[in-house]
């Protein structure tokens, strides 16, 4: 039996019911048990009282898009690796894509992980399952198993799924079910060899470019077959502004349509690429600052509705290669709120639509009870300081892999601590 | 043409010429417009050196050269030999097999070996755009880029420049026309480069299916009809078309690709009297070039490859200064 915990002196940021005011929260069996705003909380005899000197307490972060190396490539990532750094970022779930070796298609694997993240990683590890099988994009996995055995959603991971009809059966399927349908939208033969945006940059770069419409022609197509077989479709992420409008036309059509972009395309454009640093070789690649622009208008506007770190841990040995050989991806869950919050301090989004796409957006596409301060919801929490100064310095970062797209990057806010179902499984030491 | 190098003094090399500032050639994005200067000043006089009966300077002598081809090519690779070899140094060539799953592991483990091996300078060509800028990364020597994927080929463009430079007494103001695979083209990229920093006006003439994006902010003038594209230009640079790569996909034949942007005598006529026909090499006759044409006397191209061996020794010699010898 835990301790009740008061947490008083907060400024408390609920995104689900629009709050932002001062007030206390009480921490009970591992649930929020009382919430006062403005007014007294009763206290339990033994409380432990923390305060927090003003500071935001928000829901725990729910991270839609994580890669972890578990099974199959414990070395990049394990769950126990991938849970540490989560909570250090403040992220108190995460879903799990099913891109491992063995890939996550089968249900007894849904299970194998839940119990292993139970009994190794601090935070929650929710995991994704397969669409097809061996991620192949040929034959459709046992949605309804898999949803039994507790796979929150469906997804091909990093992989796109080229046959249309495929892609109808297994969205009529997955209605169903009612499993949230999460998809990467793109066309395999228009990305061809290609390695970055296409544009100026690629060309004096010599590296091969991938165009837009690689990511705007399959969502359209995707958007058109959810209508069709009333999937509750999420688009896993879109980098251009074409996809932030066809979004938005498709979402005044049909509320089952959601979408998501990485913190890497609303932070960072193809500039960043440099002269071939391969930590930003990323799928989808980064774009123009026009379309950086596009998605960021996307999320203030709501044609977005989530923001993930797409967390993808990469050893040097892939990396250090020629940037056309490199793999593609970038760590990110210690980094993802700092980098947020870039776009709060700099006046774009406001604080609330921000933690929205990061809490009580995912829970609502995901069905989670999570991603709220509400009485009675499990105390998932985290205590910010807006305007802390820090550096990312990789050598800091708890991944088992190195290839953060921040590296030296200076950054406006960090977790102070994290909570999760009323633990506190992280503090942030001077 | 200079004729007053001595063969066995050091004023060939030093000579009037400040140090160079760079420590590796990887691309010529890489250099200011001086440097490009200078380096062809100095190319200039290693044409006397290789026309004299006793071709060889001592500048190089104790130095190590090694030239690490991840692909093959003959003419690069011997010109670049003779270069090291007519400045003394020890030359090593060193023809990489790679295989598609092990190249940069293979790029990554060669330039530590190589490494420990204490040469002077690596001369890198690689399939990799970035992957000679990687490696120079990775070693204490100093690197010449000899061709990176689709990204540079700055010998090639500089030794292009001095051809022109030398039938042309100038750059500055020539109009310099590139015909044929832009895309996928390294040559044509360090020439739009090089030339666009000495003043030339630049022309690409391609088909829509070989012009990368953005080509219009690399070259002065973007043509997809060759004969407008050819109108008083001053020079036609021929590029090598890919064509078992691109048929079918970026052209639908070679002989619709000659008909229209092959070079023959009646297009050549669209340009200047006096225009000069210039190819990397190696040529397709037949495909981008008509043989009359390649081997006719608007021809340059054996030019060019005399001119290679000059920029290289050029470049070989201003990267590797003498170190305080006594």
């Amino acid at each position: 039996m835990m301790r009740p915990l008061l947490i008083e002196n907060a400024r408390i940021v609920d995104p689900a019911s629009g709050t932002d005011q001062p007030g206390a929260v009480l921490v009970e069996d591992g649930r929020i048990g009382d919430l006062a705003l403005g007014g007294p909380v009763g206290v339990p005899d033994g409380a432990e009282i923390l305060d927090a000197g003003g500071h935001v307490l928000a829901p725990g972060l729910i991270d839609m898009r994580v890669f972890v190396g578990e099974p199959g490539k414990e070395y990049r990532e394990t769950l126990a690796s991938a849970g540490a750094a989560a909570v250090a970022g403040g992220v108190t779930s995460f879903v799990m894509m099913p891109d491992t070796a063995p890939a996550v298609d089968d249900g007894a694997l849904v299970d194998f992980l839940i119990r292993r993240a139970e009994a190794q990683s601090p935070a929650r590890i929710l995991p994704a399952a397969a669409i097809t099988r061996g991620l192949a994009g040929r034959e459709i996995t046992e949605f309804g198993l898999l949803k039994e055995a507790g796979a929150v959603c469906l997804t091909d991971g990093a992989q796109s799924i080229q046959s249309s009809a495929l892609l109808r059966g297994a969205m009529a399927y997955a209605a169903n079910f009612d499993m949230p349908f999460v998809h990467h939208v793109a066309d395999a033969a228009l990305v061809g060899d290609g390695v970055m945006n296409e544009g100026l940059f690629a060309t004096v770069l010599g590296l091969k470019g991938i165009p837009r419409e690689a990511e705007t022609i399959p969502l359209a197509r995707d958007l058109q077959l959810a209508a069709l077989t009333g999937v509750r479709y999420h688009a896993a992420q879109v980098s251009t502004g074409g996809s932030v409008a066809l979004l938005a036309a498709a979402k005044s059509g049909n509320g089952k349509v959601t979408a998501g972009v990485s913190i890497n395309n609303l932070c960072l454009n193809e500039n960043d690429v440099g002269r071939y640093r391969t930590y930003f070789k990323l799928n989808p690649p980064l774009r123009t600052e026009e379309d950086r622009r596009a998605v960021v208008e996307g999320l203030r506007s709501g044609a977005i509705d989530t923001i993930h770190s797409d967390h993808d841990p990469q050893d040097s040995e892939v990396k250090r290669q020629p940037f056309a050989e490199a793999s593609n991806g970038a760590i990110g869950l210690e980094t993802l709120l700092a980098a947020a919050l870039r776009l709060v301090h700099s006046g774009d989004v406001d604080l609330l639509t921000v933690l929205r796409a990061m809490t009580s957006r995912p829970a609502a596409i995901l069905g989670l009870d999570t991603g709220r301060i509400a009485r009675g919801a499990p105390a998932d929490l985290i205590l910010v300081d807006l305007d802390y100064p820090w550096q990312v310095t990789e050598r800091d970062l708890r991944s088992r892999s190195r290839n953060t797209s921040f590296e030296g990057a200076r950054m406006q806010g960090k977790v102070l601590r994290t909570i999760v179902s009323g633990r506190t499984v992280f503090t942030h030491e001077e | 043409m200079p004729q007053d190098v001595r063969p066995s003094s050091t004023a060939g090399r030093a000579g009037d010429f400040p140090p160079f500032r760079q420590r590796h050639l990887i691309s010529i994005a890489d250099l200011a417009q001086h440097e490009i200067v200078d380096l062809l000043d100095r190319a200039e006089r290693m044409i006397a050196v290789s026309r004299q009966e006793r071709k060889s300077l001592p500048t190089l002598s104790g130095k190590t050269q090694i030239n690490l081809f991840f692909e093959p090519s003959t003419r690069t690779q011997s010109s670049f030999e003779i270069a090291g070899k007519r400045l003394g140094a020890l030359v090593v060539n060193m023809s990489v097999k790679t295989s598609s799953v092990s190249k940069g592991e293979t790029l990554i483990d060669t330039a530590a070996t190589l490494n420990a091996m204490r040469p002077d300078v690596l001369v890198v060509r690689h399939a990799a755009a970035g992957a000679v800028e990687l490696l120079s990364q990775k070693v204490g020597c100093s690197v010449v880029n000899a061709g990176d994927g689709a990204h540079e080929h700055p010998t090639q463009a500089l030794l292009d420049a001095l051809t022109i430079r030398n039938h042309k007494g100038t750059l500055a103001g020539l109009t310099v026309a590139i015909c044929g695979d832009i895309a996928n083209s390294r040559v044509a990229r360090s020439n739009l480069l090089l030339l666009g920093a000495l003043n030339v006006r630049t022309r690409v003439i391609a088909p829509r299916t070989l012009l990368p994006a953005g080509i219009e902010s690399l070259a002065s003038e973007v043509y997809t009809d060759m004969e407008k594209g050819l109108e008083g230009a001053d020079v036609v640079m021929m590029l090598r078309l890919q064509h078992e790569r691109a048929s079918g996909k970026m052209i639908p034949s070679v002989r619709e690709y000659y008909r229209f942007y092959g070079l023959d005598a009646a297009r050549l006529r669209h340009a200047k009297p006096d225009a000069i026909v210039m190819h990397p090499g190696p040529m397709n006759r037949g495909v981008e070039i008509d043989p009359a044409i390649a081997d006719g006397e608007r021809s340059v191209i054996t030019d060019q490859v005399e001119m290679g061996v000059a920029v290289r020794m050029a470049v070989l010699d201003a990267l590797l200064p003498p170190r305080n010898e006594q």
